[in-house]
């Protein structure tokens, strides 16, 4: 089916160009959004009766589910030779495609970060449920705005157009606000996540201005139809002057986004104000999504600029991976000394993407893989030690939790050793890509620069280590026998299993992500040469609606098969 | 059929696993059986990969599992490779590690840490089948590294008492450097082969330089000196005995020891381009590692330790045969002596396990009559080792000779002695065990029984004064004696050990009789394991050219050195007729004062050595490091002022960040 149907409807006397759709391209989306929404119904209609349990299986299911909708869609563009699920090779043309008249894009990139996204929510859903169980915060509004802020996060993924971006960016962002301020008894929780909000609208407008300085520079929002018009024409001197100025602008408002330094002034205090379960979302998805937005926009929408971007980065890499490690080493609460670490990790993706070649976007998803599970476990075993109130995250409640809870500091231990970049653990290949793709792309300073910082870093995720396991427990120490709820066990079993899994064996996941790199592809052809009408349209009505889609006078020529037809096409 | 060759580790692999997660909760014996049926399966599943390979053409294959390591040009496989070596190597391997698990069934019984050990037992054999199958070297060092860790591990697994802990220290220590020299030696061939796998590489060894090849050759077989204890490395093997006795007969006498020969023997077509010292110094090490094993063997009390300088010296018969060139024999007598000493250890830790612990063979004797099944297993690897015919060890060790004779008559005159002190050593320990009078009621009624209560309190007094009765028995030289004696409860006999111990053992006994049929020297075309092992190390091998008089010859001359040496022990310790202490000098009861020279070392001009690189670390790179730490915190400190908690201030960052990078797009506009 295709909205195109709608055309038909005798109302409509004039003929508006509606994009065609490709359904089952969006299920993911669909299925997350649906998922949200549902949650809500249910919760006002029965909240009495269901309770935390049912939040928690509803929303680990719409995750899964999500990530069983996106399967047949890696099988699509991969072109694999039998039937997945409803794909079937016969009827569908094989490859990356964008649907909506070229405003999303499915390519191996936005479909493994999409499962990437799935999954992550399932994790955080696991872990927040352990800790709303042991605070009897029983609401559903947690787990419903994880699902819908992933749905933004999603969108963000595929997101081929800078208004869809924004979009997705805006969705993503303030379902976070509200899950950074869930915590009603601390005020530290709403004072988080009025920052977050007064400083993320701030930095969005920096960001949309950046859209509409690029709309101005090169007349569409479109991907497609910015790398088609920069192809087209060389920009020197003046008539640049919009586009760089937007990409700086929009770089700012992305950058915000990964706390990358001198932008990520808000996170500590986030990180450490908001429910530690919020945090484990914030700092797994959130990143996700806006390193996906980066990599789309500026590696492969604007490469053309790489000269011009690349330095900006490269300043914002160094002083995200320094800066973050320097102050992480002075930290006495754990939640900030997380917080900071997180940005020099950034700092470590930012080398990827910084690189603008294949090879550094390969490093980024594989960052970006073994980092999400990394910071959900690290934040699942503070959201445990933080104890009932979720305020006890000082060094000292970490002092001797080897001798109180051998498998809880066993799990953590793990963990930030691969933070830290130990081998035999995902942490290790993550960076060890990342330093590679900054090698390739000849900042082999900045490779340099990286990797004294991770020496650095490693100071403090040692220093944990030691605190847990040499140091006598004091009196801020869990008491024996602290329960570790069993949903958020079951989430460290898999962040733990994940990071040793890709320690051991990085093969199968670095050939998954050799098989993901982004592509803008332009919607399918025939659809344009079906649409003389439409040249007279306003370039950025068209890109806002799917520039170059498909018409509505005949929409049997347009969409033939019914279902899932608009697919395929070589970029 | 071959295709299942992946099982074989996996098995392992998988009890280890099981074991990890449920051993504790299974407990004793339920454990030690899962363990014992694992590796049994992989020996069934060896036998059928092993059959597999035989109905292929070329006796090779390779079975790629995925890629382990994707980074640009350096891709390493997980991968098995198996081949005429590998497969023998898996055949032995798997078959006496399912013997000695059954055996540690019997053995381990009541230990606290029972479910513990087996794990360890399954991952070390899991570890090993990784070396020998590895399809490249990484592979190959990651098993390396695999056995060493569960070697450490099970040395110290009586961890409690000091002695046990430091053994499994040193030889941590002592490994450490010959693994530094198998890593270069890794790197070597990747910056030469760009490739670490053996099907790549090694074909294409006879194209290397020769200087490269040396080095090559040299750094792995610093690795494998390490390994397999030769000299100068050797110091850790003995003290290893500290651990338990099964132990001492799976890692470090039948399997792991062996390493060494088996990375020498895969990399043959290396060794066989680099200078031809190379090859020479692989053999000297190993004759004159074997002579002075032997020596250190005759003088021994402990009974262990005995047997573990007798397995340093068969190690280093091996590493002359791969030294001369005859890559099959060193494989020869790896088989059979995996067989004969896994088996002399294994009576050991029955006559051990029977004795209350004790291990001084001083206080035994006579036993033949109370052990009787252990005493006839013993038999078997006692004449397998003496190096009397048909036991294998007599064809093992014989072909090693003889080769020798051909290559180089001086190694072949250090191998008769050492030949000889063999049959010397072996027979002392038989006959003051098992035969003789029974001197264990001597040492109870000089040094009373014990209860229960008071073992734990009186063991190191006991220790005390067996010391002091000795030194004024016997004349000064006992005064490194450490062989500790544990009081034994009232009424003690010694017993037989029950079937789970004695079965392995008769299993063992057989195989050590019958091992020599692997490869009989006459009539030629009784050389199986020459023949079937001849593609591997085609090219590199020595062939052996003597007249079939002088093969004859020179197997009666060592029929009739191992007759003389076993008789000359009968002599001495059975009858009497000569004064035993003429032949263990102090300089043999201290194994050549190396170790103590070692430790002495170590202790003075080695730690003044180690002090100044201390103070040198501690003032200069702890210096250096610790000012960067000042600085980076001090930095971190100072940066974190800006962390105000103000929304204006951090609206004020964000401000001023966009605005420098709005400004450095401006000067990209200009310029």
């Amino acid at each position: 089916m295709s909205l195109s149907i709608l055309a038909q409807t005798p109302l409509l006397t004039e003929q508006i160009p509606t994009p065609v759709v490709s359904w089952p391209a969006l299920l993911p989306l669909i299925v997350m959004a649906l998922g949200g929404l549902l949650l809500l119904t249910f919760a006002s209609l029965f909240g009495r009766r269901v309770g935390t349990p049912f939040f928690t299986w509803w929303t680990v299911m719409t995750g899964l589910i999500a990530f069983g909708t996106a399967v047949p869609l890696w099988a699509q563009v991969q072109g694999w030779d039998r039937r997945v699920l409803w794909w079937n090779p016969e009827q569908t043309p094989a490859g990356a495609f964008s649907t909506v008249g070229g405003a999303f894009g499915i390519d191996g990139f936005s479909v493994l970060l999409t499962m990437l996204i799935a999954l992550a929510v399932a994790v955080c859903a696991l872990v927040m449920a352990g800790t709303s169980e042991r605070d009897g915060e029983r609401h559903v509004e947690g787990p419903a705005l994880l699902i819908l802020s992933a749905t933004g996060a999603m969108v963000m993924v595929g997101a081929n157009d800078l208004i869809v971006l924004f979009l997705g960016l805006e969705v993503l962002s303030l379902a976070v606000y509200v899950l950074a301020a869930m915590n009603l008894r601390r005020v530290q929780s709403q004072e988080a996540g009025l920052k977050y909000f007064v400083l993320g609208a701030f930095s969005s407008a920096f960001f949309l201005y950046g859209i509409a300085l690029v709309y101005g520079g090169t007349g569409s929002t479109s991907l497609v139809n910015i790398t088609g018009f920069l192809a087209d024409n060389l920009l020197l001197g003046s008539s640049s002057v919009l586009v760089l100025l937007g990409i700086a602008l929009m770089v700012a408002g992305l950058a915000f986004k990964v706390a990358a330094v001198p932008f990520h002034s808000w996170s500590p205090d986030v990180y450490d104000g908001a429910p530690t379960s919020s945090v484990a979302f914030m700092a797994s998805v959130v990143k996700i999504a806006a390193f996906a937005g980066m990599v789309r926009v500026l590696v492969v929408g604007f490469d053309t600029f790489a000269a011009d971007w690349r330095p900006i980065l490269q300043v914002l890499a160094v002083l995200s991976l320094v800066g973050g490690a320097l102050v992480a080493l002075v930290q006495t609460n754990v939640k900030r000394l997380l917080a900071y670490s997180s940005i020099s990790h950034a700092g470590f993706i930012l080398l990827g993407v910084e690189a603008a070649s294949d090879t550094g976007t390969r490093a980024v998803l594989v960052y970006l893989v073994a980092y999400t599970f990394l910071v959900i476990g690290s934040f699942a075993v503070v959201s445990i030690v933080g104890r009932s109130g979720d305020g006890m995250h000082s060094l000292d409640s970490y002092r001797g939790l080897g001798r109180v809870s051998p498998a809880l500091a066993g799990t953590f231990t793990i963990l930030l050793l691969a933070q830290a970049g130990v081998p035999f653990t995902s942490g290790f290949y993550a960076k060890f890509y990342a330093v590679i793709a900054a090698v390739d792309a000849q900042s082999a300073w900045l490779a340099v620069v990286a990797m004294l910082s991770a020496v650095i870093a490693a100071y403090l995720y040692l220093r944990l280590v030691v605190t847990m396991w040499f140091v006598a427990p004091g009196d801020q120490t869990p008491a024996p026998g602290l329960p570790i709820p069993a949903t958020t066990g079951v989430a460290l079993v898999v962040c733990v299993a994940v990071t040793l899994f890709i320690g051991i064996t990085p093969g199968p996941l670095t050939s998954v992500v050799d098989e993901a790199p982004p592509v803008v592809v332009e919607p399918p052809v025939e659809q344009v040469a079906d649409a003389p009408g439409l040249d007279g349209l306003p370039p950025g009505l068209l890109d806002a609606l799917g520039g170059g889609g498909a018409g509505g006078q005949d929409p049997l020529t347009v969409d033939p098969g019914g279902a899932g037809t608009p697919a395929g096409g070589a970029p | 059929m071959v295709e299942l060759l992946w099982l074989v580790p996996a098995l392992p692999l998988a009890g280890f696993v099981i074991l990890v997660l449920a051993g504790r909760r299974m407990g004793e014996p339920a454990a030690g059986w899962i363990a014992t049926l694992m590796v049994t399966a992989s020996f069934v599943v060896s036998c059928v990969a092993f059959v597999g390979l035989v109905g292929l053409e070329d006796h090779v294959f390779v079975q790629t599992l995925f890629t382990w390591i994707p980074a640009g040009d350096f891709l390493v496989d997980i991968g098995l490779y198996l081949d005429p070596l590998s497969g023998v190597m898996i055949l032995f391997i798997t078959g006496i590690s399912a013997l000695i698990h059954l055996y540690s069934i019997g053995y381990m019984h009541g230990d606290a840490n029972f479910s513990k050990f087996f794990i360890y037992l399954n991952l070390f054999v899991f570890s090993m089948l990784v070396l020998v199958l590895g399809d490249n070297l990484l592979l190959t060092f990651l098993g390396w590294e695999g056995v060493g860790a569960c070697s450490y591990f099970l040395i110290s697994f009586w961890f409690t008492k000091p002695a046990n802990a430091s053994a499994g220290k040193k030889a941590f220590v002592t490994n450490r450097i010959g693994d530094w020299g198998f890593l270069v030696g890794i790197f070597m061939v990747f910056f030469t082969f760009g490739s670490l796998n053996y099907s790549d590489f090694l074909p294409e060894a006879g194209g290397l330089a020769q200087t490269t090849a040396t080095f090559i050759a040299v750094m792995l077989f610093i690795g494998a000196i390490g390994k397999s204890a030769q000299l100068p490395l050797s110091v850790w093997l003995p003290d290893a005995m500290a651990g338990p006795t099964p132990v001492s007969a799976l890692i470090h006498a039948a399997t792991m020891v062996t390493a060494g020969v088996y990375l020498l023997s895969r990399i043959n077509p290396i060794i066989a381009v680099s200078a031809d010292w190379v090859p020479m110094l692989i053999a000297w090490t190993g004759a004159i590692t074997a002579l002075l094993a032997a020596t250190v063997a005759v003088a021994q009390n402990d009974i262990k330790k005995v047997l573990a300088y007798s397995t340093v010296e068969m190690l280093g018969f091996m590493f002359m045969g791969v030294g001369i060139g005859a890559y099959w024999t060193a494989i020869f007598l790896m088989v059979v002596h995996a067989f004969f000493k896994a088996l002399l250890f294994l009576c050991a830790g029955s006559v051990i396990h029977g004795m209350h612990e004790n291990q001084d063979m001083r206080v035994m004797g006579g036993l033949r009559v109370l052990m009787p099944v252990t005493f006839l297993a013993y038999l078997a690897g006692w004449f397998s080792l003496a190096g009397i015919p048909p036991f294998s060890g007599f064809f093992g060790k014989d072909e090693v000779l003889t080769y020798a004779f051909q290559e180089n008559k001086a190694l072949w005159v250090v191998g008769v002695i050492a030949a000889f002190l063999t049959a010397v050593y072996i027979g002392r320990q038989a006959f003051m065990v098992f035969f003789g009078e029974e001197r264990w009621p001597q040492y109870i009624a000089r040094l009373g029984t014990a209860t229960p209560a008071m073992v734990e309190a009186t063991a190191a007094a006991d220790e005390a004064a067996i010391a002091a009765e000795e030194a004024a028995d016997e004349g000064g030289f006992d005064e490194v004696d450490d062989v500790e004696f544990h009081p034994v409860p009232e009424g003690f006999r010694p017993h037989e050990s029950p079937w789970l111990m004695t079965l392995p053992l008769v299993v063992l006994a057989v195989l050590s009789v019958v091992g020599g049929l692997l490869n009989l020297p006459f009539p030629k075309s009784m050389h199986y394991l020459e023949k079937w092992l001849e593609p591997v190390f085609e090219g590199s091998a020595v062939k052996l050219e003597l007249s079939s008089g002088t093969i004859v010859g020179l197997l009666v001359f060592s029929t009739v050195v191992a007759l003389i040496g076993t008789a000359f022990a009968a002599a001495v310790w059975l009858r009497g007729r000569i004064d035993a202490r003429r032949f263990q000098p102090a300089l043999f009861v201290n194994a050549w004062y190396y170790d103590s020279a070692l430790s002495r070392f170590v202790a003075g001009p080695g730690t003044d050595a180690f002090e100044s690189t201390a103070s040198f670390d501690r003032t200069v790179i702890d210096g250096a490091v610790n000012g960067v730490g000042g600085v980076a915190t001090r930095a971190g400190q100072a940066l974190r002022q800006t962390q105000s908690g103000y929304v204006r201030r951090y609206a004020l960052g964000i401000g001023i960040g966009s605005l420098l990078i709005l400004a450095f797009m401006f000067t990209r506009v200009v310029g």
